[in-house]
């Protein structure tokens, strides 16, 4: 069953009432029309439904989401998929600053830019692997202490500096994989730098191959000689900067 | 009352900047939409707006927005300002009933032209005559707080949300080209009518989300070139850097921008040897002029707007554009709820300056501020 929420002028509580009582009243597919900043969209929602969104959700969109699958025609602001459990999140846009803050499943799909932080404190466990792909570029602290999880950088527009400074900073688990040249970037990366193998090329054409699904943009097959690998810098990375431990 | 842990309040102030960069005057209607549209960035503690091009029929006269405790308190600035003034009008600033809005103030405005004589006596600068008569209010006068003191401009704030703040002093009826605007959640610092932003002097003004962890640092330094910090907040010190580096020892927009949020040492290199040479300097000259810790700020005048982050990007900004509009502000839906197609959007980097000036004019500080004072005794020291 689909139905629709005009979300023009509503205080985010009551948008998030409507959404819930939609849910609960059988809605499979739930198009919201004129979002604009309204926080929370999807808070805790559990489920195989499917959320649409047009305009510009205000910041934690998917927060603590334990599935869904939610597609944004707009930008996104900040906080997107804050601790988001399960479910997928497709922006037809840019995201703001830190995207997926302890993710901890399910997946991103970003067709632009990220701000900064994205990816910050994601993790892993067991069966539970967060996903983020970003058509763009990233702003400065991509991964900053990542725990687990995978985040792809496609780099569609081949921008010399995709990356902002301090990617990885505190990095200690998980993996970033950037499409483009390392070494104008080397020094802006603060954890290891690793080639690609060919048997990654598999996992990494699977969430690519979503991607390209979701917007009809296709870098093509893996070719790893394309890609970098960003991995931690061991289990402690600041363990240095303490005295006496 | 409920206690830590017991309940949520989900804050962090909003801040929210638009120009007509061809200097067209509009109401004050979409600054207030746009910052209500972050109603929950604010809790109710303070809201506030600066507007620039208010009073065409006063453009030569400076406009001194007062707040006053009591009578007392407006008999003794009124001796103070005939004294050193001709006053062009006196009245009290209109505002509408709103139910929430309580405690305020005695609310009044002044145009004033100074008394020459009198800037002779402390030598002839205009400007400085202003800055230190406003600090001298604040500072020396029980129960007075003057809100605003530039030409054609005026800040109108006080404890509310900023949308029954803009509803209460009637914004709507004003039209300007530059308007900024705040809303309030005080974190270290109690909420009251002149801890609101926007901070003003001369017709600088800025609004600021963010903690100054380095306040003491600028405030001693600041001090030492006359300001007073008197207002139980570390925004006023962002103003006075301001003043202080652009005004007062006229450093460019850039350079100060450069000393405010100046970019880490270790990416200096990465700029060529003669800017890196040239930050490492500003650097080591005005290290106390660094602003420490989160910010966003709005910094104003009457030639337009600059909008900043910290180096590290703690909280959160977006610019975009349309025609002849440069739009800043915490969230991209509080653009968007005043200018629903934009030309372009972007999130400015940290310590990356958005600045939107007016036609015609190719900086910041005002034609009336000579600019340049005390660059010989800085270098030199």
């Amino acid at each position: 069953m689909e139905s629709r929420i005009d979300a023009t002028g509503k205080h985010y509580k009551t948008l998030n009432q409507e959404i819930i009582s939609g849910m609960n009243g059988g809605t499979t597919k739930l198009i919201l029309d004129n979002v604009n900043g309204q926080r929370y969209i999807g808070d805790a929602l559990e489920g195989n439904q499917e959320i649409i969104i047009h305009g510009v959700p205000g910041n934690d969109l998917a927060v603590f989401m334990n599935g869904l699958h939610i597609t944004v025609y707009g930008n996104i602001q900040d906080g997107g998929a804050n601790t988001m459990n399960e479910g997928t999140l497709v922006v037809h846009g840019s995201a703001g600053d830190t995207l997926g803050y302890g993710m901890r499943g399910g997946e991103i799909y970003i067709r632009d830019d990220v701000g900064y932080r994205a990816g910050i404190h994601m993790k892993e466990y067991g069966d539970d692997r967060p996903i983020i792909v970003i058509g763009g570029g990233a702003g400065n602290f991509l991964g900053e202490y990542m725990a687990g999880g995978l985040i792809i950088l496609l780099n569609l527009e081949g921008r010399e500096n995709c990356l902002g400074n301090y990617t990885g900073s505190g990095m200690h688990g998980g993996a970033i994989y950037v499409r483009g040249d390392i070494e104008k970037q080397r020094k802006k990366i603060k954890a290891r730098i690793v080639p690609v193998q060919n048997a990654e090329a598999e996992e990494l054409n699977h969430y690519i191959g979503r991607f390209s699904k979701y917007f009809d943009r296709n870098p093509g097959p893996v070719r790893p000689e394309e890609y970098f690998k960003i991995v931690g810098t061991g289990a402690r990375p600041y363990k240095k900067l303490y005295v006496g431990v | 009352m409920l206690r830590e842990g017991k309940i949520r309040i989900p804050s962090g102030c909003a801040v929210s900047g638009i120009i007509n960069r061809k200097g067209q005057v509009f109401s004050g209607i979409d600054i207030v939409d746009s910052i209500a549209n972050m109603r929950e960035r604010s809790n109710g503690l303070g809201g506030g707006f600066a507007a620039y091009g208010i009073y065409p029929e006063y453009r030569d006269c400076y406009a001194m927005h007062i707040f006053y405790d009591d009578i007392k308190a407006k008999e003794d600035t009124d001796y103070y300002i005939n004294r050193n003034f001709e006053v062009n009008l006196s009245e009290r600033i209109p505002v509408r009933k709103v139910k929430v809005i309580e405690n305020q103030p005695i609310i009044w405005r002044y145009f004033l032209s100074p008394i020459p004589r009198r800037i002779e006596d402390v030598g002839g600068d205009e400007d400085e005559f202003m800055a230190q008569f406003v600090m001298q209010i604040n500072a020396m006068i029980e129960g007075a707080f003057v809100a605003s003191s530039g030409k054609n401009m005026g800040a109108f704030k006080g404890v509310g949300y900023p949308e029954d703040i803009g509803e209460f002093y009637r914004l709507d009826e004003y039209k300007a080209y530059l308007w900024t605007a705040h809303g309030r959640f005080p974190t270290n610092t109690p909420g009251w009518w002149g801890g609101a932003h926007p901070f003003t002097l001369l017709d600088w003004s800025v609004v600021h989300n963010g903690e100054i962890s380095s306040y003491d640092t600028n405030r001693r330094f600041v001090e030492m070139y006359d300001y007073k910090c008197t207002l139980q907040t570390d925004t006023e010190v962002i103003i006075y850097l301001f003043d202080l580096l652009l005004r007062k020892i006229g450093l460019s927009l850039e350079e100060a921008v450069s000393v405010v949020a100046a970019p880490f040492w270790e990416d200096l290199d990465d700029l060529g040897p003669l800017k890196s040479r040239q930050l490492r300097n500003l650097r080591i000259l005005y290290a106390s002029a660094l602003l420490n810790g989160p910010f966003s700020i709005i910094l104003a005048s009457g030639n337009g707007l600059m909008a900043l982050n910290d180096r590290i990007k703690l909280r959160p900004l977006v610019a975009a554009e349309k025609d002849e509009c440069l739009y800043v502000a915490s969230e991209e839906a509080a653009i968007r709820a005043v200018a629903k197609d934009l030309d372009r959007v972007w999130a400015p980097r940290g310590g990356e300056a958005v600045v939107g000036l007016l036609e015609g004019k190719s900086d910041l500080l005002s034609a009336s501020s000579s600019g340049r004072k005390i660059a010989g005794k800085c270098s030199g020291s």
